[in-house]
């Protein structure tokens, strides 16, 4: 089923002036519901630009933003509609915190959405739940919190609106590699036990490793589109847009560079760890023979 | 060669908080060398930082920047000098419209001579790859682009130590290795100071030595080669493992004989090769 599909998309900033610029540039994408898509690209590739229109914060100059099927521009209903449907999570998000208590801001946007006290309630220890927040600090000023705490208390007040579509804009920036790995898997839990879309931006190629699907974007357009294993394959044109390759297909790479046979799909380490081991037993049999 | 930083067993807790965030922090620090200092979040790396050019002063210890003890006030302007800090958003660093009018920013505050102010800022400029940017508008260029601005604005200060806390944590990948090989010139060829904290294990892995802090203290302190092999201990304290040393410690584990020295994706995809010849 198709959940999100972008026609055309267009989007000019600063228009007439001398700093007009293009950031995304007549774009086609299409989502299916339930992936979890990895949007990728250097810094000014018009990533932020293109997933600002997904809940409305940004309208398009040209071209439409489809949610199954209808246009989120529509109306101011289905602009409203759009805010509650796909959550967005911005980079540093524990920089928006206003609220006095973690709870009332977790708590904000199901209220927002008119449900009633019950079911804020429920929603926000199910949301707190999911990132690993403890209820201990829902009567807390967030100003209290650690910054890993921060950065969950954010993450939950869009869980707790409970969008069809998450999107994440760089959510794991800053958190040491133990915190980083944590909070994947408990938004990956929480995708699958939802069975949302997942739009993840990144910079990080070993969480792009994790996503079904890769879209890389370079000046506007989406330049590479395809399973992470097809996308690392083409490591010259993923280079050349000022990204990096996961660190084991960076060593495939150079492996292959230097006449070693490894796959060109290789990218993460357990397969690695299994064609290099191949290779050295197929070696040492070879030797053992002679 | 004296240390051009020593830290004896400084504690310090912030006033809002029960736990102590460095609880007996020593540590001292060779002129020219590059140190990088790793740990998880809350582990101390940012208040051990901003111990070194006196933003924060310790409650128990003390801290010594060219034998300058940095609670002593008279001393404060020249650890200063000596100490420069670059932060990780470079949004917050910059204050100027011009590039060159914000590396110009710092020296001119200290009344530096105009002709001397036009050599430093040129200097700096260049020493991080943004001369030919001196005219433009910081907040068009690119992240990397902005962090390195940043840097030359601390660099016209001409200082011997140069802290960077999270340099690269907002940058995409090409903003982080212009900005990890900026630094790392001026270690090698300027013979500056270089204590980098960081989360990536790749910048890291560049390093002379590698810190290592949990819950306050330094716990590991080593060279990175000494270092990283220590993968269970790493793993335990938060921290990940190079993407080679890890994939070597596993070959080695299943039989095969790889130098675990060879930390970077160069060295490991070197030492496969050879293996495999």
């Amino acid at each position: 089923m198709k959940n999100i599909e972008l026609r055309g998309l267009t989007h000019v900033y600063s228009r007439g002036t001398p700093f007009e610029k293009t950031a995304v540039d007549d774009l086609d994408l299409t989502i299916e519901a339930g992936r979890t898509v990895g949007l990728i690209g250097h810094t000014g590739s018009g990533k932020s630009t293109l997933i600002s229109h997904l809940n409305a914060l940004l309208k398009p100059t040209e071209g439409t933003v489809l949610l199954d099927g209808e246009d989120i521009f529509a109306s101011k209903a289905s602009i409203r509609s759009a805010r509650f449907r796909v959550g967005v999570v911005f980079q540093y998000p524990e920089y928006q915190l206003f609220e006095e208590t973690v709870f009332a801001d977790i708590a904000y946007g199901p209220k927002n959405q008119k449900l009633d006290q019950a079911e804020v309630d429920r929603r926000v220890r199910e949301a707190a739940a999911f990132v690993g927040l403890d209820e201990q600090y829902f009567d807390r000023s967030p100003l209290e919190l650690s910054g890993g705490q921060k950065r969950r208390t954010a993450i939950a007040g869009v869980l707790a609106m409970e969008p069809e579509v998450l999107v994440l804009d760089e959510p794991t920036a800053g958190l040491d590699p133990a915190g980083r790995e944590d909070l994947l898997d408990k938004l990956f839990s929480w995708k699958r036990a939802r069975n949302a879309t997942v739009i993840l931006v990144t910079h990080d190629m070993s969480i792009a490793g994790r996503c079904d699907r890769l879209v890389v974007m370079e000046a506007g357009h989406i330049v590479l589109d395809g399973t992470p294993a097809e996308v690392f394959a083409r490591s010259d044109r993923l280079l050349s847009t000022g990204l990096d390759l996961p660190p084991s297909a960076h060593i495939a790479r150079l492996l292959r560079e230097k006449g070693v046979p490894v796959p060109a799909d290789v990218y993460t380490e357990d397969r690695l760890y299994e064609a290099v081991l191949t290779l050295w037993k197929r070696r040492k049999g070879g030797g053992a023979a002679c | 060669m004296d240390p051009v930083i020593r830290v004896e067993n400084i504690t310090y807790t912030y006033p809002d908080s029960e736990r102590p965030a460095l609880d007996g922090a020593t540590l001292d620090v060779a002129p020219g060398s590059f140190v990088a200092v790793l740990g998880s979040n809350g582990s101390g790396k940012s208040t051990l930082a901003k111990h070194l050019n006196a933003i924060l002063l310790p409650d128990g210890g003390r801290v010594l920047v060219k034998g300058m003890n940095t609670t002593h006030e008279e001393h404060l302007l020249a650890i200063r000098r000596c100490v420069g800090m670059v932060f990780q958003n470079p949004d917050n660093q910059i204050v100027a419209n011009v590039v060159e009018d914000d590396v110009a920013f710092a020296p001119e505050n200290l009344g530096v001579d105009p002709a001397e102010i036009r050599r430093r800022v040129d200097g700096a400029l260049k020493q991080v790859g943004m001369y030919d940017f001196r005219l433009h508008a910081p907040h068009l260029l690119s992240g990397g682009q902005k962090q390195r601005v940043a840097i030359a604005g601390v660099l016209a200060m001409e200082p011997e130590v140069l802290v960077l806390d999270e340099p690269t944590a907002m940058l995409d990948p090409a903003g982080r290795r212009e900005v990890i090989s900026a630094v790392e010139a001026l270690c090698r060829e300027r013979g500056i100071t270089v204590i980098l904290i960081t989360h990536h294990m790749d910048e890291a892995v560049r390093a002379d030595r590698v810190v290592v802090m949990d819950r306050g203290r330094i716990v590991m302190d080593g060279a990175p080669a000494d270092i990283f092999p220590q993968a269970d201990r790493l793993r335990a304290l938060g921290l990940a493992v190079p993407a080679a040393t890890d994939l070597i410690l596993r070959l080695n584990a299943a039989g095969m004989d790889l130098p675990v020295e060879a930390l970077t994706p160069e060295a490991c995809a070197a030492a496969i090769g050879e293996a495999l010849a």
